[in-house]
């Protein structure tokens, strides 16, 4: 009987071959041919002028990342710790700004930031000097945390909310301070949760390129901005191709280190 | 302690909302400025009926999002079904493909996608193939994953005897699918297609690598709106659909709190 | 032959790469009530799938009322499960639940109503129709999972360790009840334990299992009295499993002493295996005995002290009313008919003494079983 069963998933496998496998392939045969579509190491060269572009884009990701899980943390932590019922509804105005256009959002955040927008405004009118708000890269990691926060508070919660209390209490047991219980039980075991907020929120900020053109100083340039415009605009898809292929690249060594800080994280994915 | 975390969390909350809240004033603002707000008017809510170049994005947007959470829910509980009877290995090297469009940047998926039609349209002579389709099958590509690792803990956590059981009572395979592991594995078909159709909704790095001038989508249409001013009836639209969005997530939370309320009582 | 109601013929059956059931041959008899009983992973719950449809046999064949039933799906089978953890459908009430096979059945609805109503009844869980099964307790559960399936009127119930999940007391009740419907119903029980005590009290025939062979088929009295080899031995009961020597017909020697028995047909001066119950052994004064020896252990177990007595080495279990001291140093008195002697197999030497007898450690491997069987057999499926 189960034998049969396998078969329902030879469409998926189909479609899967064809709209994932094979378009990444494209990427790789792109990334390695010129315009004239012959073999080339020109683009995968050219990556190396970019070296500056990938620096800005990881230490920007990894800084909106880590600000993430510092200010998750205890959300997700005192949500987790609230009734069921407040559980629910903190989590559900949690997963709602994640339904809406994060472009409209963004340009909320222009309004709100701009040399006389909302804030700036605020602060003239009750006699303050206005504050450079914009077009600079702290506005950047702002816009970044605010759209990828949610992504690091989901898997905290999930993880905080499932750790069993008999496990602190018996770590409160053994004579560790609230500290202690702290570094010592729930950090280690809400690791898996960690792991995978850090990818959920460095992924998509590091490829990110709206946000850097709505928030950024002009002069920032993102890998995601240099993929953009080779595909929109400078209509170099081999080049597109060779950073996208790059990207690929860096994020599987970043998912990688992360990893290595936790084995079990898939067991809590699946 | 507790106190910090309770005013942090309320803090981040703010600052989570601070910017939609900006959006719905100035969805009634007099003006076009999105930075003064110079009176109250409701005529861009008026506007809105009368711009049928937004309300048919609108429409390709929702098009798009229903057939596509469709397709792939259809698809992906199948493939879930048929993975969890795979034998190990080759489960986990499907598992490992599925995993690809989740952890791939967005933009990547975009622009693979768009090599892959690019090269589809040349070989099959079509002139432009970007439109409808593209999207489409972009969509439904993106969708699949999240279906089927939803589905996938459901029939996992199921008694493999379920199944079993049906059978032996007279179904058929297909009346024990249908009857059994359906309602049991329902809950992670819900989550799924909820979630491939929120995304849908608001995809906008995928489908900017693969509309067409002849189909494109709202969020589309809002990026484009970089160079020329925002009239405020986006805003409109942003408002409508936020409070629909809430309204649905809070019932839906309420009848799945009463639900398990009532359980408990039960027991 | 005409009673038989199944056959397994020559039944194979592998799973990636490990053999779970070895050439397999078994007749069941209508109206029977068979155990197939041994540890986990031992093949029985295997070989009951294969009854139930659920497992096609790499080879063999399975016949049902004389035909051969090979390609038969499990929902044309007369035959009806009771599963592991009873296997209730979660979404559907008791009354559903027992109602299902009619349904799908389509019978008409009068007709439904009145015999799940009737099947409530028999099972004594009137004035539950509309619980949720979820909400019900094990013993509960199990009846639910019995009505279901008996409202089928199988030929043959097959019953996967129904009564794992139950404690101590309800299952020696539902031991008492299954019996009765099997009585009651006069159809064939096949049933899956790894409990022998469950499988002594309830079947006409038990089939002892191990590593996907049949070590023994016997009724409970045979597989008690006369266990074909030391894993039956040990499996079953308690048992005392010593090295000795057929010297002739009816005289074996143990220790170098000869003792009459009751076996035969054995080669002259055969090694053999000899099984002595612990509470058959009779306790002497030491100079009344040629196997003396001082006790090491004695455990109060209710109805009888365990005493362990250690002689010559070898660690003997002796139940006894009386109370003896550690210390103490006894004979012992070994009868002829209380003598078994089986021949020497691959679990020779593997079971028998008790030196490293403790009650924890049988607490444990008890336990442990019991999970792990699940999972093997969940695993096997995979």
């Amino acid at each position: 009987m189960r034998t049969k069963t396998k078969f329902l998933a030879v469409p998926y496998l189909l479609w899967m071959t064809i709209f994932i496998i094979a378009p990444l392939l494209f990427v790789a045969y792109f990334a390695f041919t010129d315009s004239a579509g012959n073999f080339s190491f020109q683009n995968i060269i050219k990556l190396g002028d970019y070296i500056p572009v990938f620096i800005t884009s990881i230490w920007l990701g990894a800084v909106a990342a880590f600000l993430c899980l510092i200010i998750a943390y205890p959300v997700a932590y005192f949500i987790a710790n609230t009734s069921e019922k407040w559980q629910k509804f903190l989590i559900m105005l949690i997963m709602l700004p994640m339904c809406m256009s994060f472009l409209l959002r963004t340009i909320a955040w222009v309004s709100l930031l701009s040399d006389n927008g909302i804030i700036n405004n605020t602060l003239t009118a009750i006699g303050l000097s206005p504050l450079p708000l914009i077009r600079n890269n702290g506005a950047v990691i702002l816009g970044m945390v605010y759209n990828y926060l949610p992504f690091m508070i989901m898997p905290l919660y999930t993880v905080l909310v499932k750790m069993d209390s008999s496990v602190i209490n018996a770590a409160r047991d053994l004579g560790a301070n609230s500290f202690q219980v702290f570094r010592r039980v729930i950090l280690p075991m809400s690791l898996p949760g960690i792991v995978t907020g850090i990818t959920m929120v460095f992924v998509p900020a590091v490829s990110t390129f709206y946000i850097s053109r709505k928030l950024g100083n002009t002069s920032l340039t993102m890998i995601g901005d240099v993929i953009e415009s080779q595909f929109k605009t400078a209509y170099n898809p081999n080049l597109g191709a060779a950073m996208s292929l790059g990207l690929m690249v860096l994020i599987f060594i970043c998912m990688g280190i992360m990893n290595r800080f936790s084995k079990d994280e898939e067991d809590i994915l699946l | 302690m507790k106190k910090f975390n309770k005013i942090f969390t309320v803090l981040v909350y703010i600052f989570l909302y601070a910017p939609i809240l900006v959006l719905i004033v100035f969805s009634f603002n007099s003006t076009k400025s999105t930075i003064d707000f110079t009176g109250f008017t409701l005529k861009w809510y008026r506007e809105l009926f009368t711009r049928p170049d937004l309300l048919k994005l609108l429409m390709n947007t929702l098009i798009i999002a229903v057939i596509a959470s469709v397709v792939s829910t259809v698809l992906g509980t199948m493939a879930a079904v048929g993975i969890s009877s795979m034998k190990r290995r080759s489960r986990s090297m499907v598992l490992t493909a599925t995993n690809i469009p989740m952890t791939n940047p967005d933009i990547v998926t975009g622009v693979s996608l768009a090599l892959l039609f690019v090269f589809a349209g040349t070989f099959l002579r079509i002139n432009d193939v970007f439109g409808f389709w593209t999207l489409l099958i972009a969509h439904i590509t993106f969708c699949l994953p999240y279906v089927i690792l939803s589905v996938l803990p459901k029939i996992k956590q199921m008694d493999k005897n379920l199944t079993d059981a049906a059978l032996d009572l007279g179904c058929t395979p297909t009346q024990s699918f249908f009857k059994i592991m359906l309602p049991e594995i329902l809950p992670g078909i819900i989550s799924g297609a909820t979630m491939a159709f929120t995304l849908s909704l608001d995809d906008f790095v995928i489908s900017y690598f693969v509309y067409g001038a002849s189909f494109s989508t709202l969020p589309i249409e809002i990026y484009s709106y970089t160079k020329k001013p925002m009239p405020p009836t986006v805003f409109v639209l942003f408002t409508i659909m936020f409070t629909v969005i809430f309204l649905l997530l809070f019932f839906m939370n309420m009848a799945e709190y009463k639900k398990s309320k009532k359980k408990k009582i039960d027991l | 032959m005409s009673d038989v109601i199944i056959q397994l013929e020559n039944i194979s059956v592998a799973f990636g790469g490990t053999d779970i059931l070895k050439n397999l041959n078994l007749t069941i008899k209508d109206k029977e009530f068979v155990t197939f009983l041994g540890p986990s992973g031992c093949g029985k719950t295997t070989t009951l799938r294969i009854i139930g449809g659920f497992v096609r046999p790499d080879s063999g064949a399975v016949y049902f009322d004389g035909y051969n039933i090979n390609d038969t799906p499990p929902y044309k089978r007369q035959v009806n499960t009771v599963f592991q953890r009873y296997a209730l459908f979660p979404h559907l009430n008791v009354f559903e639940n027992i109602a299902f096979g009619l349904r799908i059945k389509k019978l008409p609805e009068k007709e439904i109503k009145e015999k799940v109503m009737q099947m409530i009844e028999r099972v004594n869980l009137k004035g539950f129709a509309n619980r949720k099964t979820n909400n019900l307790s094990g013993g509960q559960q199990q009846r639910v999972a019995i009505a279901r399936a008996l409202i089928n009127n199988p030929r043959v119930l097959l019953l996967d360790e129904p009564l794992g999940a139950l404690d101590m007391k309800l299952r020696k009740d539902m031991q008492m009840e299954l019996k009765k419907i099997q009585q009651e119903s006069n159809i064939t029980f096949i049933y899956v334990t790894h409990d022998q005590e469950e499988a002594l009290s309830m079947s006409d025939r038990v089939v002892v299992m191990d590593n996907g062979i049949i070590q023994q088929i016997g009724t409970p009295q045979d597989i008690y009295n006369e266990p074909s080899n030391a894993f039956v031995a040990d499996f079953i009961g308690e048992s005392n499993i010593l090295d000795g020597i057929m010297i002739e017909d009816y005289m074996v020697s143990i220790f170098g002493q000869k003792y009459k028995c009751l076996d035969k047909g054995f080669d002259r001066y055969e090694p053999v295996d000899v099984v002595i119950r612990p509470e058959d052994i009779q306790i002497l004064d030491p100079d009344k005995s040629s196997l003396s020896g001082v006790i090491t252990n004695v455990t109060f177990k209710g109805v009888h002290y365990e005493i362990i007595v250690d002689i010559k080495g070898f660690k003997w279990m002796i139940q006894s009313t009386e109370f003896h001291r550690v210390g103490e140093w006894i004979g012992i008195a070994l009868l002829p008919d209380l003598i078994h002697v089986m021949k020497k197999s691959e679990y020779s030497g593997q079971f028998g003494d008790y030196s490293s007898y403790s009650e924890e450690y049988d607490a444990l491997s008890d336990d442990s079983e019991e999970s792990s069987d699940e999972f093997s057999e969940q695993e096997e499926e995979l």
